[in-house]
């Protein structure tokens, strides 16, 4: 019992993290943190389903074109984002910058490859009756592709905001002096174990939090449609 | 311009067997000298049919004998190798929104609510209120009220149909292409809407409709042509008028000689 109140050396009790808590929260550096952390997440992010999808979505209709660009892009997917590195503070410096690259590069495949599924799988009668009633091009990618492709994009973007949220704690160690990754370097680097804790339980919280938004994109009933089915 | 709707002047129509092409390519090495598998497939041979407006000609024939591929043909979705279909003396280029083709089942967007679904084809109203009202009346039509709001999986699969039908029919059309449209119903949901065909050519007697199943007394009670198509490559292999008023009774002596006869040219003989 006093183990887990007062720790050992090699793990901080409930007591240490408690007043780490405290007191990163009382200077304000936890808060600050996050949110330079979640801004990261969230450019990356966006950047990536903004290229992804629309390029995703047009790869799905045009299987031609898709197998020529299909090896670049399995050529690039499986490598670690965080192999970007050097190259992302060559090309952006120290800052936001790389690391929104990072994230935006850890993103940008899963998102990709999910949406070129969702929009080639889509039934091909669904076409026939949009050619019969004579869909414009906007309309057939509105009322057709879009809502057809949705389901499986939304959950993509649940699954790859998750990946983001993990790659950002990563990119932060390296190039910038502020948010949840940099809090674990720089905690590691002063030996405060019970600080290192903490930002690990935000960190785990936020993604929790993060989950539960998109939890809620995939509750709208035009993209619940599946669940019918 | 005379009476005609349709036309269908010696249509012939092959498939390509993507699969059989690239396997004999990759085959080649080993086969040579083998026999090259034919990479086409002959499914409608040399048709030639007329129609006139307003009549209702329903389909029969073995499954997978090509009647889905006539209806194709006429909808424009697929183009025949050799001859040509006319509808109203114009050469059919392309699926177009004056004839509809009604699929067997499962052809709603299951993402937009019934009433979306049918607005869809509403393209000739261009008020959004006025769209909203009259999809309301093409869902009445089919006796759909009240479901307007309603995702197509919430629905049976009868009522799925009529909103469908719904849906075909919100576009205008002057010819209706129904593909085996009640086949995945039950029974009495399928003599149930029927019975509301039989309503629609009361009330749209210039809309002609070409009708494809495998339901010999839906046919016989519906349509004032029968077609038969012979098995594959299919040809025309026997046509037939019905004369009798509606609402007939397949019991009448006409009738049951007739649906005989059917399944005398459908390969049946000892199961009736």
């Amino acid at each position: 019992m006093s183990v887990l109140w007062n720790g050992t050396n090699d793990l901080p009790g409930l007591q240490q993290i408690a007043g780490a808590f405290a007191e990163l929260l009382g200077n304000g550096v936890l808060f600050k943190y996050s949110i330079a952390s979640l801004f990261r997440v969230t450019a990356g992010f966006y950047l990536a389903v903004l290229l992804a999808v629309p390029l995703g979505l047009f790869l799905g209709r045009r299987p031609s074109i898709q197998r020529l660009g299909n090896p670049l892009i399995q050529f690039l997917r499986p490598v670690s984002p965080l192999a970007w590195v050097p190259f992302a503070l060559l090309w952006f410096g120290i800052g936001d910058q790389p690391a929104v690259f990072i994230i935006f590069v850890a993103c940008f495949f899963p998102i990709l490859l999910s949406t070129i599924e969702a929009s080639a799988g889509i039934r091909p009668i669904y076409f026939h009756i949009a050619a019969n009633l004579q869909l414009s091009r906007w309309e057939t990618l509105s009322c057709l592709i879009l809502p057809a492709a949705a389901p499986s994009i939304v959950l993509a973007l649940r699954v790859t905001l998750g990946i983001a949220w993990m790659v950002v704690v990563a990119a932060e160690m390296i190039a910038v002096k502020s948010g949840l990754g940099y809090l674990i370097v720089d905690a590691r680097n002063a030996l405060r174990m019970d600080y290192v804790v903490v930002a690990i339980l935000t960190i785990g919280a936020i993604g929790l939090l993060l989950d539960g938004v998109m939890r809620r994109l995939a509750q709208i009933e035009s993209v619940r449609w599946r669940v019918g089915q | 311009m005379g009476n005609n709707k349709i036309r269908l002047e010696g249509v012939s129509v092959e498939y390509g067997t993507g699969k059989g092409c690239r396997r004999s390519w990759f085959g080649r090495g080993k086969s040579a000298g083998g026999t090259v598998a034919p990479s086409t497939r002959l499914v409608l041979d040399d048709i030639s049919l007329e129609i006139e407006r307003g009549e209702f000609v329903s389909i029969l024939g073995h499954s997978g004998c090509g009647k889905s591929t006539l209806l194709k043909v006429v909808a424009g979705f697929t183009q025949p190798v050799r001859g040509r279909v006319l509808i109203d003396d114009q050469k059919v280029k392309g699926p177009r929104s004056d004839h509809v083709f009604v699929f067997q089942e499962g052809a709603l967007f299951p993402w937009l609510t019934i009433l979306e679904n049918v607005s869809l084809a509403l393209r000739w109203v261009k008020d959004s209120v006025e769209k909203k009202n009259k999809a309301r009346e093409y869902l009445d039509l089919v006796g759909l009220e009240g479901t307007a709001d309603y995702y197509p999986h919430m629905l049976s699969g009868g009522m799925r149909q009529r909103a469908e039908i719904a849906r075909a029919l919100a576009a205008r059309p002057d010819i209706l292409l129904m593909d085996e449209p009640f086949s995945g119903l039950d029974y009495l949901t399928r003599l149930h809407l029927r019975e509301e065909m039989l309503y629609l050519q009361v009330m749209l007697p210039e809309t002609t409709i070409l009708f494809v199943t495998h339901d010999i007394d839906e046919a016989l009670q519906l349509s004032k042509r029968l077609i038969i198509l012979s098995e594959p490559p299919a040809r025309i292999k026997c046509c037939r008028t019905i004369e009798a008023p509606h609402p007939r009774s397949l019991s009448s002596p006409m009738l049951s000689t007739l649906r005989t006869q059917i399944y005398h040219h459908l390969g049946v003989h000892a199961a009736l």
